[in-house]
């Protein structure tokens, strides 16, 4: 299987001149089949790279609507290692790109290097990590360089300079430029601390730049697709999903890339 | 200094001395395995506690408060009765932290970094908790020294310890019961740091215990370093020599890292902790996380973990709230696996046998995590007996982390020491005063 990478989906966006929609869903919400259907209505609807997030106990970077859908979906059963089959199940359907967003523990838990070669086999993209900055990230580096697989690490507004040159070093694929400081969660305005935080990662040589967190409606994909390369969106359609299911999420992606 | 960043800060372990390992990393334990929002707040930290150990004026204003607020040193009591009836004769001093202001360790940690916060020129702290000690330690810090303080508490550990819930609004401080996850200390640690995440810029967030990410672990055994320094003092003065062995309970591991500091590099001192066994380690209703957890990352540091196949962090249980936290400090972990501190657990009927023990023989309520390590000891001094030991010429300091005032409900139950109707009707008055509480925070 050829995987397609965030990279290329993020550079195809550019061809045409406008930013990647990048799309987040939890894994197993509302459970493992619905989850795939999701992240496939996303992908019909002009979703470049789909984010799917393992449900895990201490989500400590979420807000409450992603929060009450990882509880959800650990209540119904969700294991771990039905990522696999769910990444798989996208990347049979789609030509996204399908990246993993994932606190640590989990993936220490399987071993780094199994949790990359197994992950890599599914057809993934590569991993974004919230809770793991590059300082602690050797074993991750290796398995990534081992399996081919993109490492997403995130920049904050209160990243230092030097701190920001690290991480666009270490990372690959995007990097991350968290909007505010603050936790998961639709916000009416996006925070005016986004475009200092792409201008850092541009200037340490990031090549591809994406703003997530607040992020909510097409204004905001457009206002920030004029700094950024890519514009992720969370919350909005994990709360698109509770409501209205699969259409729901389908109706919004489209509304989000303007399709609609 | 040390930051996570310099790799030759990994060998963070001198190789003669085990009593001042500065962190970043115990052995393979320890790091910062948290969001890079708060990486800029976490190295400011470690800016200002590394400057702050070297300042003189700094270290005589730790003195001061402790002495002249929180009434250090605490006492070395040598518990007679409590020897004779219960360990065999073998000689039991109590490091009596119980007498500190505000009733535990606590206070010693909360002080010294609430000075810090001044330093950074932060305005807030916040705080978890899970018994409600180190929230009120908290906000007896804040009120001293002017700050504002909200406090976050498992809804269960608000029910469990009702009355503490009461004594941090009465010194002014903003208690927010956690609902999610399973509302206990771990939970709570979660909403804390998604707080200090969106708070970041004039907030300081005042973990109680040492775990968590660098610096937390080195920084908040420094500040509890004071226990085990007085006991080594204490006990050449007044038993002559070093003790046979030191034991303490451990939640997170802050009052034991404390006094076990003293002694590590004592090799003739054997040192024990003991974990909340809850119902048994046979069964899954305990807190044993060194007994029984595997290695894992949670909360900022990798260590001992109590988690499932999936690396889901499991629930814990422990009568004592103060012992319900399925991690441990990384530098729990590590003396775990060089041997050097041998870790047990105890389960609640052996916790409340030894808290029923104390009270009776020596007119000490201790708080029921304290009495983790006094059934550990009770254990401890019949083994050695069994061994052959001397009982008069066997000398163990057990650390009374904290007094039992907050666990009297808790223990009265336990002992079924309060008819049905009373207790019924103390119930209902604590839960009007927990809703009556929130209404005027809501204003
Ligand atoms: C009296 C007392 N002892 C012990 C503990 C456990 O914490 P640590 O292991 O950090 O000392 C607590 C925590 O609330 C406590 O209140």
């Amino acid at each position: 299987m050829t995987r397609v990478t965030s990279a290329q989906k993020i550079a195809a966006a550019r061809a045409e001149g406008r930013p990647a929609l990048i799309g987040y869903l939890p894994a197993g919400f509302p459970d493992v089949a619905t989850s795939i259907e999701a992240a496939v209505a996303l992908a019909e609807n002009g979703v470049d790279v789909i984010e799917i997030g393992i449900p895990y106990s201490d989500p400590v970077m979420d807000g409450s609507v992603i929060q009450e859908a990882t509880v959800q979906a650990l209540a119904n059963g969700f294991k771990v290692p039905q990522i696999f089959d769910i990444v798989r199940g996208i990347t049979e359907r789609t030509d996204v790109a399908v990246m993993v967003m994932t606190y640590w523990n989990p993936v220490l838990r399987l071993g780094v290097d199994e949790f990359s070669r197994r992950f890599a086999e599914a057809g993934g993209a590569g991993l974004i990590t919230p809770d793991l900055v590059p300082d602690e990230a050797a074993e991750w580096i290796q398995a990534s360089e081992k399996h081919g697989l993109e490492r997403v690490f995130l920049i904050a507004p209160s990243s230092t300079e030097a701190r920001v040159q690290r991480t666009v070093d270490a990372s690959s694929g995007f990097v991350y430029c968290v909007s505010l400081m603050g936790v998961t969660g639709a916000r009416t305005e996006v925070s005016s601390a986004a475009q200092a935080v792409v201008a850092a990662a541009h200037n340490a040589g990031a090549e591809n730049a994406c703003v997530g967190l607040g992020v909510s409606r097409r204004e905001h994909v457009e206002e920030i697709g004029a700094y950024a390369d890519g514009v992720i969106v969370g919350t909005a359609l994990v709360a698109a999903l509770r409501d209205g299911g699969v259409p729901a999420v389908g109706a919004l992606a489209a509304e989000l890339s303007g399709r609609a | 200094m040390s930051t996570p960043e310099n790799s030759e800060h990994r060998q963070s372990i001198d190789a003669q001395s085990l009593r001042h390992a500065s962190g970043p990393y115990f052995g393979a334990y320890g790091g910062r395995w948290m969001p890079e929002s708060l990486m800029a707040a976490m190295d400011e930290l470690n800016e200002t506690f590394e400057a702050a150990k070297n300042d003189p004026e700094f270290i005589a204003q730790v003195k001061d408060l402790n002495k002249n607020y929180s009434g250090r040193p605490s006492l070395l009591t040598e518990a007679k009765r409590f020897s004779e009836q219960y360990c065999g004769g073998v000689r039991i001093f109590l490091k009596r932290e119980d007498l500190n202001h505000t009733g535990s360790h606590k206070i010693n940690n909360v002080l010294g970094q609430a000075l810090l916060a001044k330093r950074m020129g932060k305005t807030r702290i916040i705080a978890e908790t899970g018994a409600g000690q180190h929230g009120v330690a908290s906000a007896t810090a804040a009120a001293l020294m002017g700050l504002e303080c909200v406090v976050y508490m498992g809804a269960e550990d608000t029910r469990r310890q009702a009355l503490n819930v009461a004594r941090m609004r009465l010194l002014g401080a903003t208690v927010i019961p956690v609902t999610v996850g399973s509302q206990t200390l771990k939970d709570a640690i979660n909403e804390a740091l998604r707080d200090w995440v969106a708070n970041v810029d004039n907030t300081h967030y005042l973990l109680g215990t040492a775990a968590g990410g660098a610096p937390f672990p080195a920084m908040v055994r420094y500040f509890h370093e004071v226990i085990g320094d007085e006991a080594r003092e204490q006990i050449l003065a007044q038993a002559g020599r070093l003790p046979d062995a030191v034991t303490a309970c451990i939640g997170g591991g802050s009052n034991a890292i404390g006094i076990f500091h003293g002694f590590l590099d004592d090799p003739e001192v054997e040192i024990y902790g003991y974990e909340a066994g809850g119902d048994g380690v046979d069964t899954d209703r305990h807190a044993a996380t060194i007994t029984l957890g595997r290695p894992g990352v949670l909360h900022g540091a990798k260590s001992y973990l109590m988690q499932d196949e999936d690396g889901q962090t499991v629930e814990s249980h422990s009568i004592s709230a103060g012992l319900d936290y399925p991690g441990v400090g990384p530098e729990h972990a590590y003396l775990a696996d060089i041997g050097r501190v041998k870790y047990e657990p105890v389960t609640d009927t052996e916790a409340m046998d030894a808290f029923k023990a104390l009270c009776r023989t020596e007119g000490i309520l201790p708080a029921i995590e304290s009495a983790h390590a006094l059934a550990g000891t009770i254990r401890l001094a019949a083994r050695k007996i069994a061994e052959g030991a001397v009982p008069e010429e066997t000398i163990i300091i057990a650390n009374l982390s904290g007094r039992g005032d907050k666990d009297v409900g808790t223990a009265a139950a336990w002992f079924n020491m309060i008819d049905e109707k009373d207790a019924e009707a103390e119930i209902n008055a604590a839960t009007a005063q927990n809703s009556g509480s929130q209404k005027s925070e809501e204003k």
